[in-house]
């Protein structure tokens, strides 16, 4: 029989049924004004005995009628669970997504052990960095690869993304290469994260997860700044967005293996 | 609530009427939304209803009709101010901390916006005149705790009435003599202001009737240690914020009542919660009426609070003043070394509130521990380093929420307590 994993993000959904063990399907779309609707839309056609839902919106999952039990957990125990299902050796977990970021340490186990949120506003969050790519008026997937192009980046002191946007502007108008500014708008953030990750305590091996881990300039950045190397101390699965929709399906599957 | 027969009143201590109404519709909403919907509350919780639907009703014509008597009414922030002075001199005091975010634009004009909310609460309440309790005191008293509060009444002191008594900032002998000299400065300003004196037979009247309410409140925190506990965390959050503003033996006499009814319940084996509900302590700065937002959001997570580490808690409750004095020197020294076992965050070193932390941690069976701090207080984040450390090396789990009045961090907060649940199940 089937569970599901669906997390609701403040940016978009995703969805992973897993069978016998096995992941058999995965989904994902924009969030959109109408979750509820785009959450039945990646839903259609799966047949589960059992979902759970995490993420920021997951208590939506009370307004949809599923004919299959629904239970939520929070997206710090789904993405514990998912990266320690993709990594067993990691030991702490960062995920940076669209409005959270997030850095938790990890327990024989996967469970968690102490974890950090940002506060409430999007500083050094995938936002912050789709707020950047807009100044430079590139698509943000290609911001990453951008950014790399730079060398010489100059420190950015703002955090928050409309005074990040003022400094960007002033270093533009002081004619910094642009690539240098976004590579230190990368850096920023960079520099950010290891802050939150030291004070849950950073133990490597560490996995990034979240929609931010794919962009290129921000996995460097990140090795450089916590002194790890890519693929020995620092993992990035290769779809790190499903990590939180994979940790549901795993709750999922966990709890009908105590049920029956 | 019966307004309209109080509309009159309000006037006359020059509220903002239509202010005043928003905040009454919003506390009224937030109760029945945090209280009401509670399940399994007990027959003495409508005691708490009722002195809560009358808190700017029945209460304040309760005072005014006190004033008219020639009574004073004494208005304090802080549980360092000594009640037994007042009650000696025939005074009321009600506590003035506030905990809505109405007048917080208004009080921006009179403090730094980087102030703690119950600070900027309190200011923006004088100046939008939405609190008929400071409009009823004849005398506010202030102390020098932390640098916030110390410069917001400088300001507040133009507006009202104010008299600032000067609390040490450590605990040495001279801070000891500092601190009893300040209180019988306090209590020369109240029989001057009063006309009345201070005797051996009215203080110790009084040291009875303070103790009588403490000792009702930490027979109340016995109750809860029982697993499953007996009472909501909510319920006892605002059982300790009542016992700020109601008459005391009124209060204590209501309490005394509801224990009873929670012994009946224990021995019964029923709890208000089922018996494997996580059990949490909240720690740190004071939650003022109606702030609410964070038990409210703990307790429909699953968890259950059981105990309150802060001055509207234990610190103001833990501590009785020794009964044994005959004379009235023997009373004032009992006095002044109660309130100096104060374990407030503005002390330095202030080693013995790990100590009372822990010690609670364990009397209570608690599986964690959420230390709540507002925002901008310096002296509550700061140690909340130090209680983590003490919590982590005692076992217990622990974490630090920041966070003010303001309902937009609400999702926020619940992510964080349900990932904090998680940990500890
Ligand atoms: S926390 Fe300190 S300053 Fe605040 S009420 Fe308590 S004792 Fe007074
Ligand atoms: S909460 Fe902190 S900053 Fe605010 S008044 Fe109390 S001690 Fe001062």
């Amino acid at each position: 029989m089937m569970v599901l994993g669906i997390d609701i993000g403040s940016r978009s959904i995703e969805v992973v049924a897993m069978r016998q063990g096995e992941v058999v399907e995965k989904r994902h779309g924009p969030t959109t004004f109408n979750p509820v609707q785009q959450i039945n839309h990646l839903l259609e056609g799966l047949e589960a005995q059992m979902a759970v839902a995490t993420g920021y919106g997951r208590n939506l999952v009370q307004e949809l009628s599923l004919g299959f039990p629904v239970q939520t957990i929070t997206e710090i125990k789904a993405h514990g669970l998912g990266a320690h299902h993709l990594f067993p050796k990691g030991r702490t977990v960062l995920d940076i997504g669209g409005q959270d970021t997030k850095a938790l340490s990890l327990l024989p186990g996967g469970r968690v052990g102490k974890f950090e949120m940002n506060d409430r506003c999007a500083a050094g969050t995938g936002k912050f960095l789709e707020y950047s790519a807009q100044i430079f008026q590139i698509p943000i997937q290609d911001f990453g690869a951008y950014a790399l192009g730079g060398d010489n980046p100059p420190i950015i002191n703002s955090m928050c993304t409309v005074f990040a946007e003022t400094e960007a502007t002033s270093l533009m108008a002081q004619g910094v290469k642009p690539e240098n500014i976004a590579l230190g708008l990368h850096l920023a953030i960079a520099r950010r994260t290891v802050n939150m990750l030291n004070r849950v305590g950073l133990v490597l091996p560490l996995i990034f997860v979240g929609g931010v881990a794919h962009n290129p300039c921000m996995c460097n950045l990140l090795a450089e700044q916590t002194k790890t190397k890519i693929d020995e101390t620092l993992f990035v699965p290769k779809e790190p967005d499903m990590s939180g929709a994979l940790g549901a399906a795993l709750w999922a599957q966990e709890i009908v293996a105590e049920t029956t | 609530m019966t307004q309209e027969s109080y509309e009159a009143m309000w006037e006359s201590l020059n509220l903002d009427l239509s202010a005043h109404d928003g905040l009454l519709g919003v506390l009224g909403k937030f109760y029945g939304d945090i209280y009401m919907s509670q399940q399994g509350r007990l027959k003495g919780m409508e005691y708490l209803d009722f002195v809560l639907s009358e808190v700017h009703g029945l209460r304040i014509k309760e005072l005014l009709e006190a004033k008219a008597q020639g009574r004073k009414i004494i208005g304090t922030f802080c549980v360092f101010v000594p009640e037994e002075l007042a009650l000696a001199l025939d005074c009321v005091q009600v506590g003035l901390c506030a905990g809505a975010d109405a007048g917080k634009e208004a009080a921006e004009t009179l403090v730094p916006r980087n102030t703690c909310a119950l600070i900027k609460s309190f200011v923006g309440f004088k100046l939008a005149r939405l609190c008929p309790y400071t409009e009823s005191c004849d005398l506010i008293v202030g102390e020098t705790t932390c640098d916030g509060k110390k410069k917001a009444y400088e300001a507040f002191g133009e507006l009202a009435p104010m008299y600032i008594m000067e609390v040490p900032q450590t605990k040495t002998p001279a801070a000891r003599k500092l601190w009893k000299e300040e209180v019988l400065r306090y209590m020369a300003t109240l029989e001057s202001m009063t006309g009345k004196k201070v005797t051996a037979e009215k203080l110790a009247k009084a040291i009875k009737i303070v103790n009588d309410r403490r000792r009702v409140l930490q027979r109340l925190n016995k109750l809860r240690a029982t697993v499953p506990t007996p009472i909501s965390g909510r319920d006892v959050l605002l059982i300790n914020q009542i016992s700020f503003y109601d008459d005391p033996l009124r209060f204590t006499g209501a309490i005394n009542a509801l224990c009873d009814q929670l012994e009946e319940r224990i021995k019964k084996g029923e709890g208000v919660v089922p018996q494997d509900t996580p059990r949490l302590m909240l720690s740190g700065c004071p939650m003022a009426v109606p702030n609410w937002k964070l038990p409210f959001i703990i307790e429909s997570s699953g968890a259950v609070i059981v105990g309150e580490e802060s001055c509207i808690g234990t610190r103001n409750t833990r501590d009785l003043v020794d009964e044994s004095g005959q004379t009235l020197d023997e009373m004032l020294d009992a006095l002044a070394d109660r309130y100096m076992h104060i374990d407030c965050a503005c002390f330095t070193p202030n080693d013995e509130r790990l100590e009372n932390i822990e010690s609670m941690a364990s009397e209570l069976k608690v599986d964690g521990v959420v230390q709540y701090t507002l925002m901008f207080c310096q002296p509550y984040a700061h140690e909340g380093f130090k209680v983590e450390k003490r919590l982590t090396d005692h076992g217990t789990p622990s974490m630090i929420l920041e966070t003010d009045y303001s309902m937009e961090d609400v999702e926020q907060l619940k992510t964080r307590v349900e990932a904090f649940l998680e940990t500890i199940k």
